[in-house]
């Protein structure tokens, strides 16, 4: 192993766990904000005492991903200098505009929701965790289109020994980022969902349990109601995450047939291509350095994978060796030999360097697989929530329903690590498709020992700082909502004991 | 604008983020840093806590904004400096996240256990930032070692830490920790307050030394005439003014401190760290912090800034949204004007539920 691959595994660990983190914050902040809305409209103060239970949850939840999140805007160019120097004059910009109008946002409006209850009127208190929830999305958009950047290199052109900006717009108008820009946020409020569906459906049956014969617990109405938004949130995003799933498949066949092709273990071109649902694939590299892949086993259902890919069971789907073939021969272009100015201008240099097209079949095709499953499974939960709380009814508390409820926060959560994980993984060779490999990009002078030194370093933090999270959680889970609730009020009594205090 | 005058533009503004950043996360680096000192009584070091509370997280985003226009604006910079100086950063990120994930998490369990090893990582954090920025910023003034194509750094991690590095990293924690005593000397009330006063007039003195030694040395020993983008004789009178401009404010703000001006002693400490790392910036304009090795290496602000394109779009959105920022920060910091003392501190030992809200938590 060289220092370049340590860099992807480091990459890997530091990105996946700091996206267990985003699509939760994303979500959550806007349904704590919703909400708390719900709690000034009605004047239900339960709607105020889940304000504050999830709001404990989010916090918690938002600080991991806020010092998470800036390993990964200094490691390009720590671990990934020559990528750095060679898309800064694109890539660079949206992270610039990332911190300066997103970051400052959510953390500053953070800082004001959380020490703010005694002073600010309750109207704009709320507005605080708007403008908080509005600076996570807005991250999301400058984030999304520099990744989809690295997916689909618009707006650029090859010059002066580097990548330049031609159109900050077409970064905003890529056909990637549109409609992976809707799949992300369906994605988060579908983890947020899931989480109040969970700990919600959990809880009613619990509280409901304990309640003496003939009464009903003074939280049940609490757990039902939030459970029950939970689980329309939850199945109102699954829609939209579906919809839009289905649209960026029809963008990828286009732009990324490779990848395409290797999450769907598809081997050669075929019309009416099916659909693989479990597979096994082998791959070599040979002589040449060139990656062949066989077919061990698979299981497909006929016309399903045209379809998805074109809207079309009878489409023409490209196979991995035809891909190969023609990248072989006339370098990188989409699915009908187009390329954009990026990747037009960059092949002469490309063709000089020595590039094995052909990404990891199993981990492309799993990852895919467990993203829609695990999706699926969660929109499930979702209506047996609702089944389940309909009209008043309780869920059973055994053994079952505590394991679904504590299983399905977690569903759209690893759905999301999937999809990223089929998104980079699949791109792979490319750093930047169709332009830079991967095996250039990492900084020259990181040895293989700081690569390591730094990644047990990292490794070992992150671990301790799931654990220290993941017990946070459930102790405020089995704690359950505050009991009573003192509407607060501003005070200008300068002895008054702060509203808030770390 | 002209590519080079937007060129410059962007090495300004670069130069506002970074002291941005060490103007305010500077005071917040300090009152972690004095916990053990000033903190001992929880209850005190809770009021410490609550003074940067809720500003603390806006204050760290100038150090992303910082090294995402460094990005944005100077790629080569950012891609040569940061993989250059690979495991400081990683010193600095791992001393960032053990300090992030304090603040929040202190007061979430019972038990004096839990909250003091919070506490701990709160202030050994705080004084690993510093440190490892002080000893970089330093290097930069220094000039540190470049060759090839890319350029790339060719210093080994042990010889960043000359004596006179060793001085910036030790000059930064300590000017810090007088900022952040000021700061606290004007953010509480009762004993806290009184403490942080102490604590200038024990660490003043020391930091206006240091200060003093770091201008005289990084004049004398590494002079304005180094950097071939400096005219040597303004250049050199421009960092001795400025310098002493820096060792002039802190002098004006102990002695403030001692009148009980608190205000005026916290425009002096923030006059100082500002005057330190413009001193810096000036000492590096063009050359980023660089030496090329041999004559084949080319390496400046000109080289490794992003295309004419780039920056005009980056100063229109700057243009646009630092005033927006800087207004809603200016707000927080009005909202949370309020001095705080152990008076103020609520009974329930941490509990992150607003307390006067939610009784019987």
């Amino acid at each position: 192993m060289d220092a370049q691959v340590l860099a992807r595994w480091q990459f890997g660990i530091t990105t996946v766990y700091h996206f267990f983190f985003v699509p939760m914050t994303i979500g959550t902040s806007w349904m704590v904000a919703v909400m708390q809305t719900l709690w000034l409209r009605t004047k239900n103060d339960d709607w105020l005492r889940l304000t504050k239970f999830f709001s404990k949850l989010f916090l918690i939840n938002f600080a991991a991903g806020v010092v998470t999140g800036i390993v990964q805007e200094f490691q390009f160019g720590m671990n990934w200098s020559e990528y750095s120097r060679f898309v800064g004059d694109i890539f660079g910009a949206p992270l610039a505009l990332e911190a300066l109008v997103a970051f400052f946002l959510e953390s500053t409006f953070i800082g004001l929701w959380i020490f703010g209850w005694d002073k600010l009127p309750r109207g704009v208190h709320n507005a605080m965790m708007y403008l908080a929830a509005l600076g996570t999305t807005i991250s999301a958009i400058f984030i999304l289109a520099a990744n989809c950047f690295m997916q689909n290199p618009v707006g650029a052109t090859y010059v002066n020994g580097r990548a330049e900006l031609t159109d900050f717009g077409a970064l905003l108008t890529n056909p990637f980022f549109l409609v992976t820009f809707p799949h992300q946020i369906g994605a988060s409020f579908m983890v947020a969902g899931a989480l109040l569906a969970g700990v919600g459906g959990w809880k009613l049956a619990k509280v409901a349990k304990s309640a003496p014969e003939g009464t009903s617990h003074p939280d049940a109405d609490a757990w039902r109601n939030v459970a029950k938004l939970g689980a329309w949130v939850l199945l109102a995003a699954s829609i939209v995450v579906f919809a839009s799933g289905h649209a960026q498949a029809q963008v990828e066949s286009r732009l990324q047939p490779m990848k395409l092709a290797a999450s769907e273990g598809h081997l050669d071109t075929s019309t009416s291509a099916g659909f693989a649902i479990v597979g096994v694939y082998t791959q070599e590299r040979d002589e040449q350095g060139i990656t062949h892949v066989t077919k061990v086993f698979s299981w497909e259902v006929p016309y399903v994978l045209s379809f998805l890919a074109f809207n079309d069971p009878n489409a023409e789907v490209k196979g991995i060796n035809d891909l190969t073939d023609e990248y072989l021969a006339d370098g990188y272009s989409a699915y009908d030999g187009t390329r954009t100015e990026l990747q037009e201008t960059f092949a002469s240099e490309l063709s000089e360097l020595s590039v094995d097209p052909v990404p990891n079949v199993m981990v492309s095709f799993y990852s895919f697989r467990l993203m829609i499953g695990l999706g699926t499974l969660g929109m499930l939960l979702a209506l047996a929530v609702l089944w389940y709380t309909r009209k008043g009814h309780v869920p059973p508390a055994n053994r079952p329903w505590q394991v679904l409820m504590g299983v399905l926060p977690f569903l759209p959560l690893l759905a999301n690590s999937f999809g990223w994980i089929l998104t980079e993984m699949g791109r792979q060779p490319w750093i930047v498709m169709g332009v830079l490999p991967t095996w250039t990009a990492v900084s020259p002078t990181v040895s293989f020992g700081e690569v390591l030194a730094s990644m047990i370093a990292f490794t070992a933090v992150y671990g301790i700082i799931a654990v220290i999270v993941l017990r946070l959680f459930f102790y405020f889970i089995a704690k359950g909502l505050p009991e009573t609730v003192v509407v607060p009020e501003i005070t200008r009594d300068a002895d008054a004991p702060l509203s808030f205090a770390y | 604008m002209s590519h080079e005058q937007l060129i410059i533009l962007w090495f300004l503004l670069e130069a506002v983020l970074w002291i941005g950043f060490f103007f305010f996360e500077g005071f917040d680096f300090g009152v972690a840093m004095l916990y053990p000192i000033i903190g001992k009584d929880p209850r005190e070091r809770r009021v410490m806590i609550n003074s940067i509370g809720p500003t603390w997280d806006g204050n760290e985003v100038w150090l992303l904004t910082a090294g995402g226009a460094m990005f944005a604006a100077f790629p080569g910079w950012y891609a040569t400096l940061f993989s250059g100086l690979y495991l400081p950063l990683v010193l600095v990120l791992l001393g960032l996240i053990i300090r992030g994930v304090s603040f929040e998490y202190r007061a979430l369990q019972p038990g004096d256990n839990w909250r003091d090893a919070f506490d701990a990582c709160s202030t050994i954090g705080s004084y690993i930032v510093p440190l490892v920025f002080g000893v970089g910023f330093t290097n930069m003034w220094i000039g540190m070692p470049v060759a090839g194509d890319p350029p790339l750094m060719t210093q080994g991690f042990w010889s960043l830490f000359s004596p006179f590095a060793l001085l910036g990293g030790v000059l930064t924690v300590v000017l810090f920790m007088v900022h952040g005593a000021v700061f606290l000397s004007l953010k509480t009330d009762g004993e806290v307050r009184e403490k942080a006063h102490g604590i200038v007039k024990l660490l003043g003195p020391v930091a206006l030394g240091l200060m003093l030694l770091f201008v005289i040395v990084g004049n004398v020993a590494y002079p304005a005439s180094d950097n071939p983008f400096l005219d040597p004789g303004a250049g050199a009178a421009a960092l001795w003014v400025i310098g002493l401009i820096g060792v002039a404010a802190l002098g004006f703000a102990v002695l403030q401190l001692t009148r009980r001006h608190e205000a005026l002693a916290f425009v002096g400490t923030a006059v100082s760290i500002v005057a330190l790392f413009a001193g810096i910036f000036v000492k590096i304009y063009g050359t980023l912090g660089f030496a090329p090795a041999d004559e084949a290496t080319q390496f400046d602000m000109y080289v490794a800034a992003s295309s004419e394109g780039t920056l005009g779009l980056m100063s229109i959105a700057a243009l646009i949204f630092v005033p927006i920022v800087l207004a809603y920060t200016i707000w927080s910091y009005h909202v949370f004007r309020r001095r705080i003392g152990v008076k103020n501190i609520p009974d329930d030992a941490g509990s992150p539920v607003p307390a006067p809200a939610v009784a019987g938590d």
